[in-house]
């Protein structure tokens, strides 16, 4: 809880390996807050968290990411004086072996090599690799979050709005990635306002209202208009 | 006025293929174009311009391998400090209590070598260690009021530089000591290798050199641009920022009890009124050479060459006769001159465009100017 407000009230969420689900919902209806909670950043006062059907207490980011579950936020959280491979392996360099790794001596080389390998693999409009990514371009930078997080990644990646700041093509090529990391077997959550989007990426849609569950939808039953109703309360189908 | 465009943005959106080939990412710039922009080159000319300028002066005087030795020589003990304060600084933080902690940590050096007494190796190496200690131990409660306690490091350093010179004093009686083992001023005092060159010298450059490599290739010195340049996203992705912060304040306080006992055995006194402009002097110098007190950039290389300016203006004023208060002045200047170059980089980047080079910008003399001319 954020003081007195209750940000997430009976928000049941599920996702499952292969599958994109779509998380919606109006502004504050609690869509950050509940992707916090399930990355390790936010500690939940009440419910229960289970993965792989045992009960977890994600408490901690990096207990989040050694599970194998990633998160784009929505301010991408990339240090911008670093460059694109700094910000790749920030937090999980790959040292060296011996005494030079125990001195704190990196494999620059090769994290490099494997930043230059996945950038390419996902068709990330990467220019540069030495340049700061604070001076490259929304969708750059949005390219480069997408694209640590998915390798990251091996059981669940979340995605806050990762087509916020993108033009035409990028975005194509965000939904592409999306589905590339899903036929990996990999949960993805989708975040986005924009239901075209959530209608062609995703398989599964949750609706959330003012922090609670409203509805659980095939994306291939259902339409625009009614992911609408549901966000903004003009139906009610009860709480799924 | 025309809309401003991203030239960027708008090449990223264009035809450029979906799938992207290796061969695509811009080949990464030479040696040489690297150098000519970074900042702390550019200062460096600057430096050499000085050096240049004095020698013509006064050839004979200035250009001289005893004096420049003599410069060497004055700027060590800051060189020590300044390693430490690049760290702090590239962090976003800043560190105002050096002076006062490297009096302190002389002083209650001394006062244990002189109750133990003797003039021996022995001494000296435990009045060392006592030193390093005692910065040592203030660093870290710089570190843990600034990571745990949220206090400013401004506010917390400020408090720290009054409360370590007021021991000081307090545990001397405010009486300098002047009595310090004699193979400590023989050796890092006034000793030499190979001669000439002056031990504190050789030490600074010890202390320069391990300063630059860990910055440069250590997970240590990733960590501490990632903490400068973003806090919240380095915690996010697992930098333990707090553990990261105090270890550097606790580096910062180890250096300026190094420098301790070098100023001890270099002027054999515990000088405490000798250090009040000693952290601004430093701070200064770490501007000057491209660090950015906006945390998330900076060299070591930087410093030093930031050291050397004020260094050199002094020492070429007094052999050239020129009143030695003009290098108040001239550092003055050339610090504001460092920090605005930052702060119109930093706008640049956040632009989107390609920082402007300081060069660029002075010879062609269009300081905001570009972006517009090139929206018309």
């Amino acid at each position: 809880m954020f003081g007195h407000v209750r940000a997430l009230d009976n928000a049941n969420f599920d996702l499952y390996a292969g599958e994109v689900t779509a998380l919606i919902g109006d502004n504050g209806a609690g869509k950050s807050t509940l992707i916090k909670a399930l990355s390790g950043n936010l500690d939940i006062d009440s419910g229960e968290i289970l993965f792989d059907g045992k009960e977890v207490s994600l408490t901690d980011p990096a207990q989040a990411r050694a599970m194998g579950i990633e998160t784009v936020y929505q301010d991408l959280a990339l240090a911008p004086h670093l460059d694109p491979v700094e910000n790749m392996y920030l937090g999980r360099e790959i040292m060296h072996d011996g005494l030079a790794g125990f001195l704190g001596f990196m494999k620059t080389r090769k994290m490099r090599e494997e930043s230059r390998a996945a950038f390419v693999e996902l068709g990330a409009p990467v220019r540069s690799l030495t340049s700061p990514v604070g001076s490259m371009s929304g969708g750059q930078r949005q390219a480069i979050a997408i694209a640590r997080a998915v390798s990251w990644a091996n059981r669940v990646v979340f995605l806050d709005e990762p087509t916020a700041a993108l033009g035409v093509r990028q975005t194509k090529n965000v939904l592409e990635t999306i589905r590339k990391v899903r036929d990996k077997g990999v949960a993805v959550v989708f975040i986005s306002h924009v239901m075209p989007q959530v209608m062609e990426v995703s398989d599964r849609i949750q609706v959330l209202r003012l922090g609670t569950r409203v509805a659980t939808l095939q994306a291939s039953q259902t339409s625009m208009e009614e992911l609408v109703s549901l966000m903004t309360g003009a139906i009610d189908k009860g709480v799924a | 006025m025309s809309t401003v465009e991203n030239p960027v943005e708008e090449s990223s959106q264009g035809a450029g293929p979906v799938q992207q080939d290796p061969e695509d990412f811009e080949s990464e710039d030479g040696l040489v174009k690297r150098l000519f922009k970074a900042q702390a080159f550019q200062i460096l000319l600057v430096l050499l311009v000085i050096i240049a300028i004095f020698s013509a002066l006064a050839p004979s005087t200035f250009a001289t391998f005893g004096n420049m030795r003599l410069i060497i020589q004055n700027a060590s003990i800051l060189a020590v400090l300044g390693v430490g304060m690049t760290y702090v600084i590239i962090t976003a933080g800043i560190d105002l209590s050096i002076g006062s902690v490297l009096v302190f940590s002389g002083m209650v050096s001394a006062i244990v070598m002189r109750s133990i007494g003797g003039d021996g190796w022995g001494v000296a190496t435990i009045g060392i260690v006592v030193a390093i200690l005692c910065g040592l131990g203030w660093g870290l409660i710089n570190g843990v009021l600034i990571a745990k306690a949220k206090v400013p490091p401004l506010i917390v350093t400020l408090g720290t530089l009054g409360m370590s010179l007021g021991f000081a004093q307090i545990i001397s009686g405010g009486i300098d000591i002047r009595e310090v083992p004699v193979v400590l001023s023989d050796s890092i005092g006034y000793g030499n290798v190979f001669g000439r060159v002056p031990i504190l010298s050789v030490i600074a450059l010890v202390v320069v050199v391990i300063g630059a490599i860990v910055l440069r290739f250590t997970r240590f010195g990733r960590y501490t641009y990632a903490v400068g340049s973003s806090e919240e996203s380095a915690r996010r992705v697992g930098v333990k920022v707090d553990r990261h912060l105090i270890t550097v304040y606790a580096l910062m306080g180890g250096l300026s009890g190094l420098a301790g006992i070098l100023s001890l055995s270099q002027f054999g006194t515990t000088a405490v009124a000798g250090q009040s402009a000693t952290n601004l002097n430093v701070i200064a110098a770490v501007v000057i050479g491209g660090t950015s007190l906006f945390g998330g950039f900076g060299t070591i290389f930087g410093t030093v060459v930031g050291l050397f300016i004020p260094a050199v203006l002094q020492d070429g004023f007094v052999i050239t006769g020129v009143q030695p208060f003009w290098q108040q002045v001239a550092v003055g200047a050339v610090l504001i001159g460092a920090v605005y170059v930052d702060q119109t980089r930093r706008a640049s980047a956040l632009r989107g465009g390609k920082p402007q080079s300081l060069w660029r910008r002075l010879v062609s003399g269009k300081l905001h100017l570009t972006n517009e001319k090139s929206g018309e």
